[in-house]
């Protein structure tokens, strides 16, 4: 139990760190409400059949916080990862009798609860100044962003443990985050994209992550989605075992 | 005396470049025990190895009686330890990084009592990345305290503060000391190693090449000690050379130096000099140090051995 009180104390204060980052608090929280309030006002959120029957918020909300997983995923935590080596933290807490599982694992926790709370954050504003339609079960919607952003975790740590230096961390995770967004449909819907790209579309993992919130979202079961939870699950598995090869203390 | 260290052929290689070569040794509890060498001696290896932090290739080591490699986790809740290099993230403050560090121990001290002592409670809100280079060296040792340890390791406590906050840290050691705690710490200074340890190892190329007190391993060397003082009276050097012990009468102006061995060789200088009616101004002996020691051993002096310090690098 001990173990369980030193992995809340150290995601307690690695949220408190992460919030004190101006610019990755930024993009987990803010910039996803601030592109639905900037798209939301100019498009307004009038059903469209263009869209399913559903409006533009309707359909940002779930893509956004497919944005969201990407940009913690893929550009803060292969930041957080590298740093922590290159500053030579992660061999200062490894001289603590602290075991090295109960760290790796208190730093995903915050990484989720940032997300988390990005997500939180964004839903509120749809909610709450474009009275955004949810049909969706929560707890589908709730575990379908959980596997979605341990699939991004797993992708950032691997890139974090196999990148140099923290400044190539930083530029690989966002070579591999912006594409992503751009072709996966988190930024402008899937269907504005020509059916060519679409066809890459289909191999980025965020693409998946945007279908199932979508579909999650308006209320098709989780069944319907299966493919999409697959494709993310091997993501995951591919990102921890890449991770696991290739993480370094030092 | 029980020995709290025990290191017995001890040996650590990266690829071809063998970094410490076969070197055994004991740290006996309550003791300031010090390593020192030059700048790639080892010194970090091996307190590493000793840690538990890195794996050694061959030989034995135990450390209050645990195995590092197999019972690491239990063994650093009994030791703190301050690394050569070591961070904090820059936004984490002091007083946070002091409570995290405590509640990884089973018994902690009281983390206010200790950043009061470590002269670090003004500082409780400031983050890591704003704290000088000895604030930073403080909080370390802080976190090197916190889980009441009975062993400390101090990797290179010292190198890049300036001359006041070393002396400090020395007093700070001494009172780590005092409380009961054996303290286990490297040096590239000779003269720290001289002043604050009561046991040496001398490390040179992965090797031990002494090991001892410090006042021994100067007596073993059987080197001069030199008076040196001055005078303006017209002085005849000869009836100084007869003296037993001396060796050696170098007169330059006013300025004369003795070279001679022996612990009343001081003594019989200033008796000769009073005989004489000649008042000595700023007398004063030198005594070898371990500087000459490691000279000794080694054939080179310690500032040649140490690239780094000749740049005034300051890491
Ligand atoms: N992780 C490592 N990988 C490769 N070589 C290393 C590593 N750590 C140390 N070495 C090499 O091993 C030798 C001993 O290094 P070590 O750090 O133990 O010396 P040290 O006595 O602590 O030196 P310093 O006074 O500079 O801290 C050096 O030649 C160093 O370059
Ligand atoms: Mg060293």
């Amino acid at each position: 139990m001990t173990v369980v009180k030193m992995g809340l104390r150290l995601v307690m204060t690695e949220v408190k760190l992460y919030l004190r980052e101006p610019v990755a608090a930024f993009f987990t929280f803010a910039f996803a409400p601030m592109m639905l309030i900037l798209f939301g006002s100019i498009f307004g959120n009038q059903p469209s059949p263009f869209l399913g029957g559903r409006g533009m918020v309707d359909v940002s909300v779930p893509a956004y916080l497919g944005m969201i997983i990407a940009t913690v995923g893929l550009i803060s935590v292969p930041i957080g990862i590298a740093t922590r080596r290159e500053a030579r933290i992660l061999r200062r807490f490894r001289a603590a009798p602290l075991p090295p599982a109960v760290y790796l694992i208190a730093q995903l926790v915050m990484y989720y609860a940032v997300t988390l709370l990005g997500g939180i954050a964004l839903v509120l504003a749809g909610r709450l100044l474009f009275g955004m339609r949810f049909d969706g079960n929560p707890l589908a919607v709730l575990a379908g962003f959980t596997v979605a952003t341990l699939a991004f975790l797993g992708l950032g740590v691997a890139v974090g443990s196999m990148a140099p230096t923290a400044r190539t961390a930083q530029a690989v995770g966002m070579i591999l985050a912006f594409p992503m967004m751009a072709l996966g449909g988190a930024w402008m819907p899937l269907e504005t994209l020509p059916e060519s790209v679409r066809r890459i579309s289909a191999w980025l993992p965020l693409t998946h992550v945007v279908v199932l919130m979508r579909g999650l979202w308006a209320g098709s079961s989780p069944g319907r989605h299966i493919g999409d939870i697959t494709f993310l699950i091997v993501t995951g598995i591919l990102g921890g075992l890449l991770a696991a090869r290739f993480f370094r203390w030092e | 005396m029980q020995a709290v260290i025990r290191v017995e052929g001890l040996r650590k290689a990266y690829g071809s470049r063998v970094a410490v070569d076969g070197i055994s040794f004991e740290v006996y509890e309550g003791e300031i025990f010090g390593m020192v060498g030059p700048n790639g001696a080892g010194k970090t290896t091996t307190i590493e190895c000793i840690e538990g932090l890195r794996r050694p290739d061959g030989g034995t080591v135990r450390v209050l009686g645990l195995d590092p490699q197999q019972e690491g986790l239990r063994l650093r809740q009994r030791i703190g330890i301050q690394l050569q290099e070591g961070g904090l993230p820059d936004r984490l403050r002091v007083e946070e990084a002091v409570t995290l560090f405590a509640s990884f121990y089973p018994r902690p001290m009281d983390p206010q009592a200790l950043l009061e002592r470590l002269g670090l409670a003004g500082l409780r809100r400031v983050p890591f990345g704003q704290l000088s280079g000895g604030q930073k060296q403080r909080l370390f040792i802080a976190l090197a305290l916190v889980g009441n340890p009975e062993l400390v390791f101090l990797d290179e406590l010292t190198t890049g503060l300036d001359p006041h906050a070393r002396r400090a840290m020395w007093d700070m050691v001494r009172e780590i000391r005092a409380e009961g705690r054996t303290v286990f710490l490297t040096t590239h200074y000779m003269e720290e190693a001289e002043r604050l340890c009561d046991r040496v190892a001398i490390m040179d190329r992965g090797r031990i090449v002494a090991l001892d007190t410090p006042e021994r391993l100067i007596h073993a060397l059987g080197a001069e000690h030199r008076v040196i003082f001055h005078t303006n009276a017209p002085f005849d050097p000869t009836p100084l050379r007869d003296l037993p012990g001396v060796s050696q009468v170098e007169q330059i102006g006013e300025r004369v130096v003795i070279y001679g061995k022996g612990d009343r060789l001081a003594a019989q200088v200033v008796e000769a000099l009073v005989a004489r009616g000649i008042a000595p101004r700023d007398l004063r002996v030198e005594q070898p140090t371990l500087e000459d020691v490691f000279l000794a051993l080694t054939g080179r002096p310690m500032e040649e051995a140490n690239p780094r310090e000749n740049q005034g690098g300051n890491r």
